[in-house]
């Protein structure tokens, strides 16, 4: 397949500007259960998607075919336009697209840089890095103290210090900011927030609106309406597999989503 | 917790703090406040020729606690270490001295044979997901069997002694060359000593200055969070195994150094002594939490009781009554610094 794959248009997104990732028609079943019944979506840079749905309506399983967690039965996923296909979570990694899980995010007894850079530590130049493996502390800190000054997360003091020592906001901002960091694409956050508490949340809720001012594309799940409806600027709803309809908070409520959401309203056009 | 309601609970606070960011700091602590008393007690025990006497005995031990810092680091435990070491001696000791195997490759094939037991262990923990606990009690069972079968129970001598099968000067042999002195005035070290002493600054380096040593920390301390980061857990964790069996290797050298010969049955109080030493040296046993020195500093301090109550001339059994209040202590330490999470 030639590297240069046009992106299907989806209809009704002409003129917009190319998405950052979208999959087309993705298929997944697990045995007799269809979890995704021909999915698409696509997310902008410098947006929040929001992803919405009932539990058994595809979310988890859309966003694991997305990340490189499972492999879709049928369907394309395109990155900036070009088609990829992942063999596993790391190669969505290495392509450039980060996850934010609930928790488990980081390794609370390791300082800031180290999760910063667990598992891309960077080596020293030169004889010492060569042969002596030796990292390069000065360089990560010295970066990592810049990513955390940028996402403003002022609260944070001290890079060294242990992520344990830290409120479970300022944890999951350092969470946030390993999956922004470093050239990623595209951040897909699952929950978030589900495992805090209200200003714990709101910390990282203002940390999402921050990197998506910088451009950054987000899809986000969440169950947390009313924040989602603050946060996003479209929200992608699912139903049974299927998209049932995009909404843009701006023009619509939170009614009309979950009505959507629960099969009460019928998707406009469908 | 129920002392931040004390008046002094602001001193407390800054010394968890303190503790949280060193953890060879309270080790240290206790070496140098046992060293003291000991010295109280009978002046002249932190005279150069006790200090270096204690190093020697110390250097077999200090080397196995290394491998077993770095497992426990991983929120391992290796029950085998003086199995693994005894074997890997009873190797090299049979190779050179039975089979007439020239004296450093028999010193390579012990070290890698340990190696080799490491890498079994380790794959039994990450790839047949067995808790370490389980396959290291199996191990050790295993280990000890084949080293008595091998030796018959016997001990193998190097050199002029009646009952060596075979002499070999003990100046041309590898094996036993780190029984060598070297003396700067009254102090005097073993070269065995110095290859205890390498292995701590290599593998304090390798700990806090690579990736490798960054991983252990991190699967240790949270090993969905290291396995979502993309830390190869099962190769780590593996690796961490190879490593320190090698290490159990480079122990035996110096056990062989030492004593001058091989025995099935040193001392069967090896495998739990390690362990002893990397809890009291501030290693946590849920893993993640610990320095090398830290360690090191937890050897010494049971060598200094070991030596230290000999010379006071108390009763031998205070001994593992001191090392069990110091383990216990050691362990509600890490208890009240990983509070700090709160």
């Amino acid at each position: 397949m030639s590297g240069t794959a046009e992106v299907p248009s989806s209809g009704g997104e002409q003129g917009r500007a190319q998405p950052v990732l979208s999959a087309r028609d993705i298929w997944k079943s697990y045995g007799r259960v269809a979890a995704l019944r021909g999915v698409d979506i696509d997310v902008y840079r410098g947006e929040v998607l929001g992803l919405v749905g009932d539990n058994g309506a595809g979310k988890s399983t859309l966003i694991k075919c997305l990340t490189g967690a499972e492999y879709p039965d049928s369907g394309s996923i395109f990155l900036e336009g070009r088609e990829v296909v992942f063999h596993g979570p790391l190669a969505a990694r290495q392509a450039g697209i980060e996850v934010v899980h609930q928790t488990l995010g980081v390794a609370p007894q390791l300082d800031i840089t180290s999760n910063l850079y667990l598992g891309r530590e960077l080596r020293r130049k030169g004889v010492l890095g060569a042969w002596a493996r030796m990292l390069d502390v000065p360089t990560m800190r010295r970066r990592a103290a810049e990513e955390v000054k940028g996402l403003g997360i002022a609260t944070i003091q001290d890079i060294g210090q242990a992520v344990e020592t830290l409120s479970g906001g300022q944890r999951q901002a350092v969470a946030v900011a390993r999956a922004a960091a470093f050239g990623s694409k595209v951040l897909v956050m699952d929950e978030p927030t589900a495992a805090l508490g209200v200003r714990e949340a709101g910390q990282v809720h203002r940390l999402i609106a921050s990197l998506r001012d910088r451009g950054m594309p987000i899809i986000l799940i969440s169950h947390n309406m009313p924040a989602l409806w603050e946060l996003a600027d479209r929200v992608q709803i699912l139903r049974l597999g299927r998209v049932v309809g995009v909404l843009a908070p701006d023009s619509s409520t939170m009614e009309e989503a979950v009505a959507l959401m629960t099969g009460a309203r019928v998707a406009p056009g469908s | 917790m129920g002392w931040r309601g004390w008046p002094w609970r602001r001193p407390l606070y800054w010394l968890q703090r303190l503790l949280h960011r060193h953890a060879a700091l309270g080790p240290l602590f206790v070496l140098i406040l046992s060293s003291v008393v000991f010295e109280v007690l009978r002046p002249g025990f932190l005279r150069l020729v006790n200090i270096s006497l204690m190093l020697q005995q110390l250097a077999v031990l200090g080397c196995l606690a290394v491998g077993q810092t770095m497992i426990m680091l991983t929120a391992g435990i290796d029950l085998a270490v003086g199995a693994m070491m005894i074997l890997s001696q009873m190797i090299m000791g049979e190779l050179a001295i039975n089979a007439g195997v020239n004296s450093v490759l028999a010193l390579v094939i012990g070290v890698v044979f340990g190696g080799l037991m490491g890498l079994m262990n380790g794959g039994l923990i990450a790839r047949v997901r067995l808790p370490p606990f389980i396959v290291t009690l199996g191990t050790l069972g295993i280990f000890t069997a084949i080293g008595l079968r091998l030796s018959g129970g016997a001990t193998l001598f190097f050199g002029g002694s009646a009952l060596a099968g075979s002499a070999i000067s003990s100046s041309s042999n590898a094996l036993l060359w780190t029984g060598t002195t070297l003396s700067v005035g009254s102090f005097t070290v073993t070269t065995g000593v110095l290859v205890m002493v390498g292995l701590y600054v290599l593998f304090a380096y390798v700990l806090a200055w690579t990736a490798w040593g960054r991983h252990v920390y991190a699967v240790g301390d949270d090993v969905e969070a290291a396995r979502l980061a993309g830390v190869r857990v099962r190769s780590l964790i593996t690796s961490v195994y190879v490593v320190a069996g090698v290490i159990y290797g480079l122990a035996a050298w110096v056990q062989i150094g030492r004593v001058g010969s091989v025995s099935p049955d040193i001392s069967s109080t090896l495998n739990l002594d390690s362990i002893t030493a990397v809890v009291i040296g501030g290693t946590s046993l849920f893993g993640g939490r610990g320095v090398m020195m830290g360690t090191l500093f937890g050897a010494l301090i049971v060598q200094v009781f070991d030596t230290g109550l000999e010379l006071v001339g108390v009763n031998a059994l205070y001994l593992p009554l001191a090392e069990g209040v110091l383990v216990i202590c050691a362990v509600a330490l890490d208890h009240w610094i990983r509070a700090i999470r709160d």
